[in-house]
């Protein structure tokens, strides 16, 4: 860790000019908010500034606040393999939660974003096949949120899980998943 | 070939040909695990791939958000079972740093030597297994020999075989028992001597040799854009490691070398992986040497069951201590923290946030095995589906990380 680092990266992430938030930095990785629709842009702008070159994208994950609203929110953390760097992006969700992709500039977020729709339906607009990754086709709900149970609910399946009505996703309904594989 | 085709067809009728799709596992010797993977072929040729996973999902990163940070270092044994020592030294490495401790320097070393004992015994099975999806048998009996030398180490250090749950916050469980540290030297004496004889059993076999050289080859480029870490990602020239550079314990004392290969096939990944070891007995070597004498877990009360367990017996506030970690366990201060280390499979990263109760908001787990089974989609374009294997093996994933 250098001493001219944190300037460093913030001055050059405050050219950036968009509506980007500095959160400041926690146990050593600055953290940024930025809006749901800049996020495509700001990302491309990290990997491509010729002094930042976030190019490795670690992970992305969803995070349920519930019940905080806006409720939920995604996560990315990138580093760069030039400067030995880390950072973390934020990007905090309408209702429905629903954000651009970002496969257009790491394909290895394919997976990840699909797992935040999986665990937190979370859709990601753009993705080229936004299917249950974890969960079998036809799982109804998002088991990852904060109000599904963790044993599931009740059904001829699972004795144990919790009684009440099967979950209703007035969200899920409308979405046209687009349908990959067979 | 086509010309022949071309002279045999009858005169006007088309060449019946159509596209199959084979499901390939989810129970099959090959996939390492409950790995199920829909192709689609065109003859011998693999003209797409589309991996279904989720056989092993537990839920881990649900069942922690109830589980006190304690309790949640089984889960962690479970994610890559073929070196539990390292999930629980990247998850012990983020609560740490979210409560702001450090565990005592010997702590850090018995932590750091598990995790190579680990690594060398998660590449062995790969060193093996690569090998067998290939029809060579032979390699995986001599890795599983050396592997149960690991396996006798660990039953000795921890009291188990596999799930070792051997980290703690600020720590580790107990002391290194007596009359292990020659024991380990003596494993670091053999070893370099058996891995001789894996090459030696592997150099000279041309069915491997042609099956892996030049196949599956994944330049630099992709595999940085595929999110590629650990052994695979070097085996494509990228000089990356978290233990070097971004040193975590004691890992910035010991002295080793970062393997990078150039030609990003299978067999480099697969020669990345046993060099490796060689580096690992190194540091294991450097360990035993440097290990100080001293507490192996940290002195404070509200984090740590009391040192001297004779305590718990005759003092109150002893018991009281005890009771509430092992009822409660332990508030960490709210915040978050993505912590990483360098796992045998590339990037291991824990990302946890806390809401100040001692049990995690989010837990998000960074599994190394689910991002480079994703370079599947990058490799196997219009390649022959006997290659496929030699690619899924050379990637070395582990279906329960994978699956978290």
């Amino acid at each position: 860790m250098t001493g001219e680092r944190p300037v460093h990266l913030t001055a050059i992430i405050g050219s950036f000019g968009g509506a980007v938030e500095n959160l400041g930095a926690a146990h050593g990785i600055y953290a940024f908010a930025v809006p749901p629709e800049q996020i495509v842009e700001f990302c491309r702008f990290l990997k491509e500034h010729p002094a930042l070159e976030f190019d490795f994208l670690s992970d992305i994950c969803g995070v349920d606040h519930y019940p905080e609203t806006p409720r939920f929110e995604t996560v990315y953390h990138l580093y760069s393999l030039k400067n030995k760097w880390r950072v973390r992006i934020k990007c905090r969700l309408g209702e429905p939660p629903h954000v651009p992709t970002v496969t257009g500039v790491w394909r290895t977020a394919n997976w990840h974003e699909r797992e935040a729709w999986d665990m937190y339906g979370i859709r990601f607009e753009g993705h080229p096949d936004l299917r249950r990754i974890y969960m079998w086709e036809g799982f109804e709900g998002f088991p990852q949120r904060k109000d599904f149970p963790l044993r599931g609910y009740k059904d001829k399946l699972n004795p144990f899980g919790a009684e009440g009505p099967p979950p209703t996703q007035p969200d899920l309904a409308t979405n046209d998943i687009p349908q990959g594989g067979r | 070939m086509t010309e022949v085709t071309e002279l045999m067809r009858p005169e006007g009728e088309a060449l019946n040909t159509k596209e199959v799709l084979l499901n390939l596992g989810p129970q099959h010797p090959s996939t390492h695990g409950v790995l199920r993977l829909v192709l689609q072929l065109d003859g011998e040729y693999v003209e797409r791939v589309d991996p279904h996973i989720g056989y092993l999902h537990r839920g881990t990163e649900k069942l922690a958000e109830s589980f006190t940070y304690t309790q949640i270092f089984p889960l962690t044994d479970r994610l890559d079972y073929l070196c539990p020592p390292s999930n629980n030294l990247a998850f012990a490495l983020a609560v740490e740093k979210l409560l702001g401790i450090e565990a005592p320097i010997r702590a850090q070393y018995i932590r750091v030597m598990m995790a190579e004992l680990a690594r060398i015994s998660g590449h062995l099975l790969i060193t093996g297994a690569l090998p067998m999806d290939l029809g060579a048998m032979t390699a995986l009996l001599y890795a599983m020999r050396e592997r149960e030398m690991i396996m006798d180490l660990l039953e000795m250090i921890t009291g188990a075989r596999m799930h070792t749950s051997y980290c703690r916050v600020g720590g580790v469980r107990e002391d290194l028992p007596d009359g292990v540290l020659p024991k380990i030297r003596e494993f670091c004496e053999i070893f370099p001597n058996r891995i001789r004889d894996y090459e030696r059993l592997i150099e000279n076999n041309r069915v491997f040799l042609s099956r892996t050289q030049g196949v599956g080859v994944i330049s630099a480029t992709d595999a940085i854009d595929l999110g590629l870490s650990g052994p695979n990602l070097r085996a494509s020239g990228v000089d990356w490691d978290i233990r070097r550079d971004e040193p975590y314990e004691i890992y910035d004392r010991l002295d080793f070398d970062v393997i990078t290969r150039e030609e990003g096939d299978c067999y480099s990944r697969w020669l990345c992986r046993v060099d490796e070891m060689r580096e690992s007995i190194r540091l294991i070597e450097q360990c035993m040497e440097q290990m100080p004498e001293g507490p192996f877990q940290v002195d404070i009360p509200t984090i740590a069951f009391p040192v001297d367990k004779e305590r718990v017996h005759c003092s109150m506030e002893a018991l009281i201590q005890h009771f509430d970690l092992s009822a409660y366990g332990f508030d960490v201060p709210a915040g978050e923290v993505y912590s990483v280390i360098e796992a045998p499979k590339g990037e291991l990263g824990f990302y946890i946030i806390s809401d100040g109760s001692p049990k995690p908001f989010r837990m998000k787990v960074r599994a190394p095995s689910f991002v480079n089974l994703q370079a599947l989609f990058g490799v196997t374009n219009a390649r022959y589906l006997a290659d496929m294997i030699a690619v899924l093996g050379s990637l070395d994933p582990v279906m329960a990380e994978v699956d978290k």
